[in-house]
């Protein structure tokens, strides 16, 4: 019993430092074996999100650039996790995904217009 | 078409037949007037009345006038100008034979909700000859702080969002807002709380007084493909069922459109900033663009008059050109 609560504490050690070396030394922290974190772009055109699914790995950044005449609003479906500031002709706004999962958002002024994010 | 006029319930010799006849040649406006809650309409020439329009306004108890979606602060090339615009919609006001009671501003002020553009609208809509103007707003006036702004300059005495009513020499006027919280998916929405205060708004009314509504996004499925129209509309309707004369006005759309359903009729009015096209007929509802020259034909105001006992409302749409 003791034996195995010793291996714990080594275990977990050897996690803590890892985790400190990724916290402050971030170009080392990835691994050649992680998916290298990268950044995606999507268009409003005619009141619609192209692509309108995009897949990307965790740490990637997204950037949103409205090409249409009137402003939109990008905004996640919780309404919380990200919303961009009225987006008026060729603004952008960027949002980096830290956690994998299927992010499904919209344009909070015309909510006919639906699109997601899926993380790996 | 279906849902247009198909008779002419009050031999006032305009039927649709006559009104699609009219329209063919006059193509800039149209004038429209309620009898008991049936639409009728007839075309205005130019924003000069015709007899038949000066007829149907004849005897009214008082008008008001519609104005909606001036959009200050937009600068592309469908309208590089809309301040100028505005303002010539100001000077029609202005220029009306009677002044009207008041405006009614169906929302979409601004473009992008910036105080400097409410600025401008202010002081463009301050010079209308017509004691005070009653806003909605529409969802381009509510892109900040949860429209706060909106309702610290438009919407002092309103209830939540922005709402309210008031009466007018026998009629029952309810400013309703369907721009907030907008639920991914959906179309324009009224909300619980809204709904529950219109139901308490009109329950002690007698059914006989004429329901004005007015709201920014249409409160019927125009074209939903493209966002037009209210999710929770029809349970708002539901309240006003039992009322001879509902009467709804709307803006969002930037073009003419009616339609009869019962004793509601509903109307949509054209903006002072630029049009849009046609339900479907474009990629998107975004701003068409039209030669310069014609730009004013598409755009304009809407004059309201109210003739009391046969609840008749005569809407007249009189382009800026």
């Amino acid at each position: 019993m003791k034996r195995i609560i010793w291996m714990f504490g080594f275990a977990a050690t050897v996690v803590a430092a890892l985790a400190l070396a990724q916290g402050t030394v971030p170009s080392l922290a990835a691994s050649p074996a992680d998916k290298p974190a990268s950044s995606a772009i999507v268009k409003i055109d005619n009141f619609s999100f192209g692509p309108a699914t995009i897949t990307i790995p965790v740490g990637s950044t997204v950037t949103w650039t409205n090409n249409d005449d009137v402003p939109h609003v990008v905004t996640s479906d919780d309404g919380k996790m990200f919303k961009s500031k009225a987006l008026d002709t060729d603004d952008h706004f960027s949002f980096t995904f830290t956690k994998p999962g299927t992010y499904n958002y919209y344009c909070s002024i015309h909510p006919k217009m639906t699109a997601k994010i899926v993380v790996q | 078409m279906a849902d247009f006029i198909k008779d002419n319930v009050n031999k006032d010799g305009i039927d649709r037949r006559g009104f699609l006849q009219c329209m063919a040649w006059a193509g800039t406006g149209v004038l429209y007037s309620v009898h008991g809650g049936i639409l009728k309409s007839a075309p205005l020439l130019q924003g000069a009345m015709s007899g038949m329009d000066q007829a149907k306004m004849k005897g009214a108890d008082f008008s008001f006038i519609q104005i909606s979606d001036s959009h200050i602060g937009f600068s592309k090339e469908a309208n590089p100008d809309v301040t100028a615009t505005l303002q010539i919609a100001v000077d029609r006001i202005n220029s009306s034979a009677a002044a009207p009671d008041f405006l009614l501003h169906t929302g979409d002020i601004s473009q992008l909700s910036k105080p400097s553009e409410f600025d401008t609208a202010q002081q463009v809509l301050k010079g209308a000859k017509a004691g005070r103007i009653f806003f909605v707003p529409g969802e381009h006036d509510v892109l900040t702080d949860n429209g706060q702004q909106y309702l610290d300059r438009f919407g002092k005495e309103t209830k939540g969002n922005g709402w309210y009513s008031f009466d007018h020499k026998g009629a029952h006027f309810i400013g309703l807002v369907n721009v907030v919280d907008l639920k991914a998916g959906g179309l324009g929405s009224l909300g619980s709380d809204q709904l529950k205060w219109l139901q308490d708004d009109v329950k002690n009314l007698k059914s006989s007084t004429p329901i004005i509504v007015f709201a920014h996004i249409p409160l019927w499925a125009v074209y939903p493909d493209w966002g037009w129209g209210t999710d929770d509309s029809e349970q708002a309707l539901g309240y006003l069922k039992r009322f001879g004369s509902v009467s709804v006005l709307n803006g969002h759309i930037h073009q003419i459109m009616q339609k009869v359903e019962g004793n509601v009729t509903f109307h949509t009015a054209l903006s002072t900033a630029f049009p849009q096209p046609a339900p479907g007929k474009a990629p998107s509802p975004g701003p068409m663009k039209v030669p310069a020259d014609q730009l004013r034909s598409v755009l304009g105001i809407s004059h309201v008059n109210y003739v009391q006992g046969n609840h008749s409302l005569a809407i007249v749409d009189s382009p800026l050109a």
